[in-house]
């Protein structure tokens, strides 16, 4: 990518290509000496370090000991893969991916839905509320509902009391069911927001003749919704979903907070984390963050070329409309 | 849409139940942590929603008491660093949208799709290095520290949101007021800078949201309070004793870190509703 860009910037200012009148040349360079500060940042603080973790990820090479650091090529891999530990990990992250993604998904289009048909009068108050999820600092939500179940000082034994399994003297983060589970209701509370609001611009763009004609010939409520709504902004639908599975794999805050690990309940960032700051094992630690950012890199590819997301979609939308002078 | 139709009496209760079920939804975890910050040591231990005794002992803890040192300097640490990182990102976001926007020049799909890889980057991949080159160029446990890494943050959101703000502007207008006699620089702040100026506040306030949030870095790439910032600061909470849970310090900094959030939600939900549609979804 770095490399395009280079070029791009070359030919911006080589003067050898005939077709380019001076004009085209001069915005070429303003382009870049405008836009080339943010794309450089953005290279510095990601493409650099991934390369750097790529590299340190194939040495043996602990803080601790900085000069027995030792060339070991792929052993790190080799290592996590034939781990048993590792693939739990894994896991146990592609759960709460999954898990959540789809939860979030029905829960969105339920607010999506509740915001697109209300009231005038009532959309504001609606699209407060369902911001305070989305703006508040993860730490505080994963506080809040660790408070909410915590065998000491928590209510939700006592008002659950009726459900069967669920006593006073239930300790949800001791064991891996439970613990996920209140981990999971975090981050869905946190993040559905999210997903409601993307599917809410996509609701907006489903033309209203569309759903209006189907009325007409007789489709139920349901038939409209499956069949003319749905379709319309699947577009909208699987961004959200893609946007939405990237970030709840890097899921971190939550399980750092609730169980820091604990009752099976550790996820990839969280063993990077542990691995590399806590355990000063840079190699391992790297190793991990490498595979994590492949995952994440997979996930994009299998959705873009398999489901055919356009995530650019946008990009070029009305840049087709040049402006004549200037 | 049926908002122009009368609403029938079953059709209002209807729409009031869902009203509070959202609004239960929403706000019931903030409710929890609002209530814990208010209660006595005795009644943190007791399961009740609500304090049977209000006290503001976890809040003087924070600001005056034995907690001060760490939440005040975490809580100017949180400020400092996330209006820096936000101000850098929109200043950088603004010239590289308008030259997106308005100019036409090979590589603008490069710029984009760069932001959209950087905003999917797991955090924790960038961290590991960052952890170890920092601790070698003196960077770590510094402001500075944090704020170059939280511009991977904020900056990737705040170019497409932009994008698509700058998009929309009819930018003729310029033209049109030139023509009118007006100077190329009064045209710009006349017609353009009113027009773009809303797009670039609500960037600001997207950035805000994200940098606020961060947890990762800040646990990461800092030991001391020198540059802690709150999220990662609740981690070190201690209770007054040994033998006491820091529950309503950690709850009344929770409440306090919200504040800001909930003041900027009720004043400007709107154009943080469409300035998250827009970045995301085709403007």
């Amino acid at each position: 990518m770095t490399a395009t860009a280079e070029n791009t910037r070359k030919n911006g200012q080589a003067t050898k290509r005939p077709r380019k009148s001076d004009r085209t040349k001069a915005e070429i360079r303003l382009g870049w000496m405008l836009a080339g500060p943010a794309f450089f940042v953005m290279m510095a603080v990601t493409a650099y370090p991934i390369a750097q973790a790529t590299f340190d990820s194939l040495f043996s090479f602990r803080l601790t000991a900085p000069d027995e650091r030792s060339f070991v090529f792929l052993d790190n891999y080799l290592l996590l893969f034939t781990d048993g530990m590792f693939w739990r990990i894994f896991g146990v992250t592609l759960l709460i991916t999954v898990v959540t993604v789809a939860v979030e998904l029905v829960l969105g289009f339920a607010l999506a839905l509740v915001m697109h048909r209300a009231l005038k009068s009532m959309r504001g108050l609606l699209r407060t509320a369902i911001l305070v999820p989305y703006g508040i600092i993860t730490v505080v939500s994963a506080f809040a509902w660790y408070y909410m179940f915590d065998i000491n000082s928590g209510f939700v034994n006592r008002w659950l009391s009726w459900v069967p399994g669920i006593d006073s003297d239930l300790d949800w983060f001791s064991n891996f069911g439970t613990a996920i589970t209140v981990i999971m209701a975090s981050e869905i509370w946190k993040t559905t927001p999210f997903i409601a609001l993307l599917l809410l611009a996509g609701l907006a763009q489903v033309p209203d003749e569309l759903v209006e004609a189907a009325r007409v010939d007789g489709a139920t409520k349901v038939q409209q919704f499956t069949r003319v709504i749905i379709p319309n902004m699947k577009a909208a639908i699987m961004v959200a979903v893609l946007f939405r599975a990237l970030d709840a794999f890097r899921i971190f805050d939550n399980v750092f907070i609730m169980t820091g690990g604990d009752a099976n309940t550790e996820v990839l960032s969280l063993l990077a984390y542990n691995q590399s700051i806590s355990r000063l094992e840079i190699g391992l630690g790297s190793a991990v963050s490498v595979v994590l950012f492949i995952c994440v890199l997979l996930m994009c590819v299998i959705a873009v070329k398999g489901f055919k997301v356009d995530l650019a979609s946008g990009t070029d939308s009305s840049s087709g409309k040049k402006d004549g002078g200037k | 849409m049926a908002s122009s139709k009368r609403l029938t009496g079953r059709q209002k209760i209807g729409w009031a139940v869902t009203t509070v079920l959202v609004l239960l939804y929403a706000l019931f975890p903030v409710a929890a942590i609002f209530a814990n910050s208010f209660k006595t040591q005795a009644d943190l231990g007791n399961p009740t929603f609500w304090p049977a005794n209000w006290t503001l002992t976890h809040y003087e803890m924070i600001f005056v008491g034995s907690a001060q040192e760490l939440f005040l300097t975490s809580l100017r640490n949180s400020i400092g660093i996330t209006l820096i990182a936000t101000f850098i990102a929109v200043v950088l976001a603004t010239l590289c949208a308008y030259a997106i926007a308005r100019l036409n020049f090979p590589g603008k799909r490069i710029i984009l799709g760069a932001a959209l890889a950087v905003s999917i980057f797991p955090v924790i991949s960038v961290v590991t290095p960052l952890f170890n080159l920092w601790r070698t160029i003196g960077l770590y446990d510094t402001w500075l520290g944090l704020i170059i890494p939280y511009l991977s943050l904020t900056l990737p959101i705040s170019i497409w949101t932009l994008s698509a703000f700058f998009r929309q502007i009819p930018w003729d207008l310029e033209q049109a007021a030139q023509v009118d006699g007006a100077t190329q620089w009064q045209a710009f702040r006349k017609a353009i800078i009113p027009l773009a100026a809303p797009g670039v506040f609500t960037t600001a306030i997207l950035a805000f949201f994200i940098a606020w949030n961060d947890f990762v870095y800040g646990i990461s790439l800092t030991s001391t309070e020198s540059a802690r910032p709150v999220p990662a600061a609740l981690a070190f909470f201690q209770g007054a004793s040994q033998f006491e849970e820091p529950t309503g310090a950690i709850s009344a900094a929770a409440i306090v870190v919200t504040i800001p959030v909930v003041i900027l939600v009720l004043l400007f939900q709107r154009r943080i509703v469409s300035g998250l549609t827009q970045g995301a979804v085709k403007g």
